[in-house]
């Protein structure tokens, strides 16, 4: 097995290639505050700043961004130097004496501050970053206390046109972040900076309505803002209402990212793992029933496997086989790559298959009318809101499979509604035949999951066995590399897969099967497995804020954990799964998982407008 | 602009309103939006959305930049101009010799403010930043004309004889 | 066209130069035709025509005397040269019945030269008269008689013709008069002299050292050494005035590491405005290694009031060329861009002209002059964003995006377009460097005082009498450049203060015009050198007002890209603007100078870090304005905004 990486460079990617060889080894010697640092060359002020434990403060630089040097207030003062440079984007220099904090720069940062929040609406209490905002942090940090520059605000309506995010330009401090994910790290598109001077404005393409534009949901752009520009469309009040009427039966499913992510917002550490503690929760908050995605995740991989199989075994379908588990990036297929329609894997999300299979097996079993049932999913993802209404067979069992999508941020607000001390909660268990999961389907929530589930049924599918015990982590397809390759050998066959994440890597991956196709040669990938956002569903856009790679690691080694420990770890053995089919689908892609389990593409207009 | 940028299609409609005519110099040259963007404008006073949306799939130059580059720069205009252009030097010269009240003065005689077009789209009210005069400070150009020397008190009827002209033809 | 080689460069160089001898120029500069040089230009043309006046009639760009648009100068057999002011339509028959025909100069029109003579060789057919101290009553005409008696009297009349001058480039002189074609010229010529300067100089050629204006000309012209002079759209033309040859001796004499040493030599710094070392900017192109290098010319002049870029890419295309060439060959460029602003369509028109017939002739293309340098040029226009001035934000506009800046490092000679090393000079820059390198670095550093040498062009309006572009060396004091060469202001008012470098500069009152002009010495003012507008204001000028009027400017042309220039400009300007209606607070003065200091600071560009310095510098030295207007309130503020409305009226 082979595994190359590509995009990892971000702050010294912009260095010419010879600079770069040259910058590589070299180390740096230089003083913070008249402390000794050591850096390799290209690393900048405020990194170096870092190492020895000072936060030069900033608005506008985000450890997954490029510095666009916005907001002003990362300066710092460098030992002869007439101006003062700005930390985020000035590469430490041999011998640089640098202070970050003194009474000049302090009195310039706040006026800064002064002068940003000038242009801010005085809103905080009814804002949905109160208490979490990057802006409001650093005017408590400095000791705003008066107003006395004369607030101006542009009047501009908000943007609610999608049901996934809601933006308030009003909130938008400029800093550029959402611009540069949508435009280089998700190659979307859809929000630009608009008109310049005191009138710029952060805005939809062309300035049309997000709804009109290419926004495929992701929700990145929230997940980066320093303030409450951009947030999830807020529907808690939505199922506080569901779940205060006697006519309703309400579910619940959680994503598997959603269980190593919610503790952060009661204080655990990144990556615990609370999938217990959430299952208590949700019967505490009324849920009648309590289901896991991950249930639907060994479901999505049985009818997916049983597909790539078909496909390569069989030659029935298209290959590659490109999965489709993440709508916004399904979205973002039917908008820009539609000619590879046929290309991907018609099985639905496993958000989308629980919720037909509570509708219907469930709803069966149980002996409740499914008019009745109003299933709530629990995503990491804006996008997942969208993926509700994606087409008509979203209501294939006649009913919608899901009724409402709640991000991981809106369940800690309605928690913390609840006034449950979600804390000191004890276990539970979720609810049987839509509860039970395997390790496989637990890293579904992290870059590469997908694929190493996949590809460990996969394998039982073709060879009658499983993976030897040593070979069933798949290490070339974990990792937070941009673009994950490998070749596997499945008894003899090569299959070659790839895995992407962050949109703008699937595009290098697409031309190299079309640069293939259109000649001729043989596929450069028999399977490819996309996420939208980088890292996968553990950094999605609904998550807790403060997104970074060392976040992103930490969530996914609580789903790799969970997997270790998993006594089960291929979706094929899962019992419950096993019972389903013997009960009631019959087997993989066979018509009733047709009908209820699988959907269909086609090609959307980039702009409505 | 200079015409020797422009390229030459004696064959089609001025006012072409497909992309392929204004694309023909600068296919595959990098840098090009904001060359194309001027051949746009000039040839129809304005950048039609229209041609905006062939540019993004004739380049795959995302809608996001073009419009983002079009905002920026206060040369591109998105709506038609007014038919008469009104362009009042701002430069130095002329406004330390008052060009704020001519500004202020035809503002009131148009009832437009600067940059905007009148109700009945005669005319475009432009400040710009030195037409080149400032020995005839304060100067304007009307419809490419320079006028040196303004005086505030010349202004109403200057516009006067230009609508009796529109009204009478 | 034939290509031009080495040879043909040698053969122009030590050849006379073959041009016409009788001939009328026309100054078709943008100024120029705005002033209606082109009615002028087309006017003469068809009396030419019709009347078959054996006389040629040529196109030339701006000689920088805007005020005198626009501007005719003829070379006729029989008749002293003569520079022609402010030549309408309806005086072109008449200029040339008279200038041509009956050998008459026209009266009130013309420019004297500022080539003056010491010495009287020839006879003398012209004298020009002009009252410069003219505040109690013009005297000129009374001068004109007693001179056109005296000339009667002494029986020259029919031999010497006597005609008021429009500018004899003198002022408060008293009566100043220059014999043509010797161009002799004294000063404070009083009745008593008129006999025995007709006697003793135009009859027999004896100079009245005790007249004589010996002060010579303040203005050395090199990076205009050519405008005014030849025609912009003719290759030829420009090889007469020697152009190329600056290449030539880069190319094949010096090579590209000598050339930066005289770069080196002649200290030559960036007349953009921040003053970097032409050489070492090249330098540390070239020492980036790569397979593609961009040199930049930066014709994106957007300085409300400065216009010595256009004169310059519209009068003499050729030699900003030539420049961008060099500097191509030194940083080991092969691909150079003009950025211009779209505002110029002449100077674009001019520089693509320009371009093609560099290419035809073999100078652009690859083995330029026999040699292996390879060269290209493209020009790509601006589009109404003057911060696309600043190098980042101008590389930025050239890829087709947002003209904003980015930081630096890395710098453009590191990772400029499009990634690559660039070099980006500016227009003054480049005109200047093949005059360098025909006469050598150390001629062009013998001008200028300390480490500003050679010469700086500026561009002076506002109320000063003369408004035009003045090339003068550095150390030169704003003193004489508005009063000895502008003329000082005009219906008897007295000077407040000069603004130099446009936005990103300051004022400086009346009290410190003695100051020598270097980078170092604006500096210590409050201002800057910039890119060389110059702004005369008179005692009914504000300067709340002023400076009201530059912010504005950087408000509006803010890229928008950081908080502090972007908010800070605007809310500063929002005090100003309540400061001057009379509404300001005791407080504002505070809270502005915290604001500019926050600007100056943590903006990330020059323009937002220098968008404080008009308030700065009008508090500095007019804080009591600030305070009367505070103080003062509504009833102060509709009193100053009377006053500046009456200046609309008065202005002709």
């Amino acid at each position: 097995m082979r595994a190359k990486s590509e995009n990892n460079s971000k702050e010294w990617d912009r260095k010419p290639a010879n600079q770069r060889d040259a910058m590589i080894q070299q180390i740096i010697k230089a003083k913070i505050n008249g402390t000794p640092v050591e850096v390799p060359a290209g690393t900048t002020i405020l990194q170096a700043a870092q190492q020895v434990q000072i936060e030069v403060p900033t608005l506008c630089k985000h450890k997954d961004l490029l510095a666009t040097a916005a907001c002003g207030l990362c300066i710092v003062r460098v030992k002869n130097m007439r101006k003062m440079p700005r930390a985020c984007c000035t590469p430490i220099e041999e011998g640089m004496e640098i202070t970050t904090h003194d009474s000049e720069l302090t009195e310039v940062r706040r006026t800064v501050i002064e002068l940003i929040l000038s242009n801010h609406p005085n809103s905080c209490l009814t804002c949905g970053r109160n208490t979490n905002c990057e802006l409001q942090t650093l005017a408590a940090n400095f000791g705003v206390r008066n107003d006395n520059i004369t607030r101006y605000v542009r009047d501009l309506p908000k943007d609610a046109s999608n049901g996934s995010i809601v933006i308030d330009f009003t909130k938008c401090i400029k800093c550029g972040r959402c611009i540069q994910v949508c435009q280089e790290m998700q190659n979307v598109w859809a929000l630009s900076f608009l008109e310049r001077g005191i009138n710029t404005r952060m805005a939809p393409a062309g300035d049309i309505s997000l709804a009109e534009s290419p926004c495929i949901k992701c929700g990145q752009c929230s997940a980066h803002c320093p303030t409450g520009a951009i947030v999830e469309n807020d529907e808690t009040a939505t199922v506080w209402a569901a779940l205060q009427d006697s006519n309703k039966y309400c579910t619940v499913q959680i994503a598997p990212a959603v269980r190593v992510a919610l503790g952060e917002a009661f204080g655990y550490a990144p990556g615990t793992n609370l999938t217990k503690k959430i299952y208590t929760v949700m019967r505490r908050l009324g849920f009648k029933a309590v289901f896991d995605t991950n249930f639907s995740a060994d479901l999505t991989i049985m009818e997916e496997a049983s597909e790539f199989v078909e496909r390569v075994a069989h030659g029935k379908g298209t290959l590659p086989l490109i999965t489709s588990c993440c709508p916004a990036w399904t979205d973002y297929m039917e908008k820009m790559h539609s000619d590879l329609v046929d290309n991907f894997s018609t099985a639905k999300s496993p958000q989308q298959m629980l919720g037909a299979m509570a509708k219907t097996y469930f709803a069966q079993k149980k002996g409740i009318d499914p008019a009745k049932i109003y299933q709530v999913s629990i995503m990491p993802c804006t996008a997942k809101k969208y993926e509700l209404e994606r087409a008509d067979s979203m209501n294939a069992s006649g009913f919608a499979d899901v009724d409402i999508c709640l991000t991981t941020r809106e369940l800690a607000r309605l928690i913390k509604q609840s006034g449950i001390a979600f804390n000191q909660l004890p276990d539970g268990e979720a609810d049987s035949i839509l509860g039970e999961y395997t390790g496989a389907a637990t890293i579904f929530g992290a870059t590469g999951g997908v694929m190493e589930a996949a590809v460990r049924t996969a394998y039982y599918f073709v060879t009658g066995e499983n993976l030897p015990k040593e070979g069933i982590d798949i290490h070339p397809v974990r990792g937070l590399d941009g673009i994950k390759e490998a070749e596997l050998d499945v008894k003899g066959t090569k299959i070659r897969i790839a895995v992407a994440h962050g949109l703008a890597n699937v595009d290098k991956v697409l031309d190299k099967v079309r640069e293939a196709r259109d000649k001729g040669e043989p596929l450069p990938y028999h399977f490819i497995e996309v996420m939208a956002c980088p890292g996968g569903c553990i950094g999605g856009g609904g998550q807790p804020y403060g997104i970074s790679d060392d976040l992103r690691r930490k969530r996914t080694e609580g789903l790799y954990q969970d997997d270790r420990e998993k006594q089960l770890r291929c979706s094929h053995e899962n019992p419950e799964i096993i019972r389903i089919y013997k009960e009631f689908l019959g087997a993989p892609l066979s018509e009733k998982s047709h009908h209820l389990l699988h959907t269909s593409y086609s090609a959307r207009p980039k702009y409505q407008r | 602009m200079s015409k020797a940028l422009l390229s030459e299609h004696p064959g089609t409609p001025a006012a072409s309103m497909d992309i392929d005519y204004y694309l023909e110099k600068w296919r595959g040259v990098e840098g090009n939006l904001i060359m194309i963007l001027h051949q746009i404008q000039d040839t129809h006073g304005y950048i039609p959305r229209e041609l905006v949306m062939q540019l993004d799939r004739a380049l795959g130059i995302r809608l996001a930049r073009i419009y983002e580059v079009i905002t920026f720069y206060h040369y591109f205009k998105l709506v038609p101009p007014g038919k008469h252009h009104i362009s009042i030097c701002n430069g130095t010269a002329c406004y330390l010799k008052g060009a704020a009240n001519i500004i202020g003065e035809i503002e009131k005689t148009l009832g437009v403010k600067e940059g905007e077009t009148t109700g009945d789209r005669l005319f475009q009210l432009e400040t710009v930043r030195c037409i080149g005069c400032c020995g005839m400070s304060p100067a304007m150009m009307v419809d490419g004309r320079v006028c040196g020397h303004v005086k505030t008190t010349d202004l109403p009827e200057m516009i006067n004889t230009i609508r009796k002209n529109e009204e009478q033809a | 066209m034939k290509k031009i080689t080495p040879a043909t460069l040698e053969a122009i160089a030590s050849a006379p130069v073959n041009a016409p001898k009788n001939w009328i120029k026309v100054g078709l500069d943008t100024g120029g035709i705005a002033a209606g040089a082109r009615y002028v230009f087309d006017a003469l043309a068809g009396h030419i025509a019709y009347a078959r006046h054996p006389i040629s009639l040529l196109r030339t760009g701006s000689n920088g005397l805007s005020f005198a648009d626009p501007v005719v100068e003829i070379e006729c057999a029989g008749m002293p040269h003569v520079l022609y002011g402010n030549i309408h339509v309806a005086d072109t028959k008449t200029l040339l019945d008279e200038h041509i025909i009956k050998h008459r100069i026209l009266e009130d029109h013309v420019v004297a030269t500022r080539d003056r003579g010491t010495k009287c060789e020839g006879d003398t057919t012209v004298i020009l008269v002009q009252d410069t101290s003219a505040e109690q009553g013009d005297r000129t005409r009374f001068f004109q008689d007693s001179f056109i008696e005296e000339v009667r009297r002494q029986g020259l009349q029919g031999k010497v013709q006597v005609v008021r001058a429009m500018d004899m480039g003198i002022y408060k002189k008293g009566l100043v008069v220059q014999l043509l074609p010797s161009a002799v010229t004294y000063e404070n010529v009083l009745a008593a002299n008129i006999s025995e300067i007709i006697m003793d100089t135009v009859k027999k050629g004896i100079v009245l050292e005790k007249l004589l204006h010996r002060e010579p000309d303040p203005q050395v012209r090199i990076v205009m050494r050519n405008c005014g002079r030849l025609d912009p759209e003719s290759l030829d033309d420009a090889l007469r005035h020697g152009a190329y040859q600056g290449l030539k001796s880069a190319l094949l004499v010096h090579g590209w590491e000598k050339t930066i040493g005289v770069m080196k030599a002649s200290a030559l710094r960036g007349r953009g405005g921040a003053g970097f070392p032409t050489w070492l900017k090249w330098k540390l192109t070239r020492d980036n290694v790569a397979d593609q290098k961009y040199v930049i010319c930066n014709g994106d002049e957007g300085d409300p009031g400065a216009f010595m870029d256009r004169s310059v890419l519209e009068g003499d295309p050729h030699t900003v060329l030539e420049g961008l060439m060099i500097a191509g060959l030194c940083t080991g460029a092969t691909k150079g861009f003009f950025y211009i602003r779209a505002e110029y369509p002449l100077a674009v028109a001019r520089i693509q002209l320009a371009i093609d017939q560099a290419k035809e002739a073999g100078l652009l293309g690859k083995n330029i002059l026999g040699s292996d340098f390879e060269f290209d040029a493209e020009i790509r226009l601006g589009a109404g964003a003057f911060v696309c001035g600043e190098e980042t934000a101008l590389i930025a506009s050239i890829e087709g995006k947002r003209g904003s800046p980015s930081p630096r490092p890395p710098f453009p000679s590191v990772s400029g377009l499009w990634g690559k090393p660039t070099s980006i000079n500016n227009v003054e820059t480049l005109a200047a460097i093949p005059a360098i390198l025909c006469r050598g670095g150390e001629w062009y550093a013998q001008y200028g005082i300390g480490e500003s040498r050679g010469t700086k062009v500026f561009a002076v309006t506002g109320k000063v009498n003369l408004a035009q572009l003045v090339e003068v060396p550095m150390g030169v004091t704003l003193h004489k450049i508005v009063y000895d060469i502008c003329g000082g202001v005009s219906n008897g008012e007295s000077i407040q203060a000069v603004q130099t470098g446009g936005p990103s500069g300051g004022v400086i009152p009346e009290s410190l015009l003695d100051t020598p002009i270097s980078y170092e010495n604006l500096m210590k003012l409050g201002s800057i050198m910039g890119s060389g507008g110059m702004l005369v204001m008179d005692s009914n000028n504000s300067m709340v007002d002023v400076a009201r009027f530059y912010l504005r400017f950087c408000v509006d042309e803010s890229c928008g890209k950081c908080a502090p220039c972007r908010i800070g400009g605007y809310q500063m300007l929002q005090i100003l603007e309540r400061i001057f209606k009379g509404h300001g607070k005791a407080d504002d003065i505070p809270k502005l100078k915290r604001i500019c200091h926050a600007m100056q600071n943590a903006s990330l560009c020059g323009l937002g870090q220098t968008a404080p310095n008009p308030v700065l510098s009008t508090l500095r030295y007019f804080e009591a304005e600030y305070m009367a207007f505070i103080e003062g309130g509504v009833t102060y503020a509709r009193k100053i905004r009377k006053q500046l409305e009456g200046v609309g009226q008065k202005a002709s």
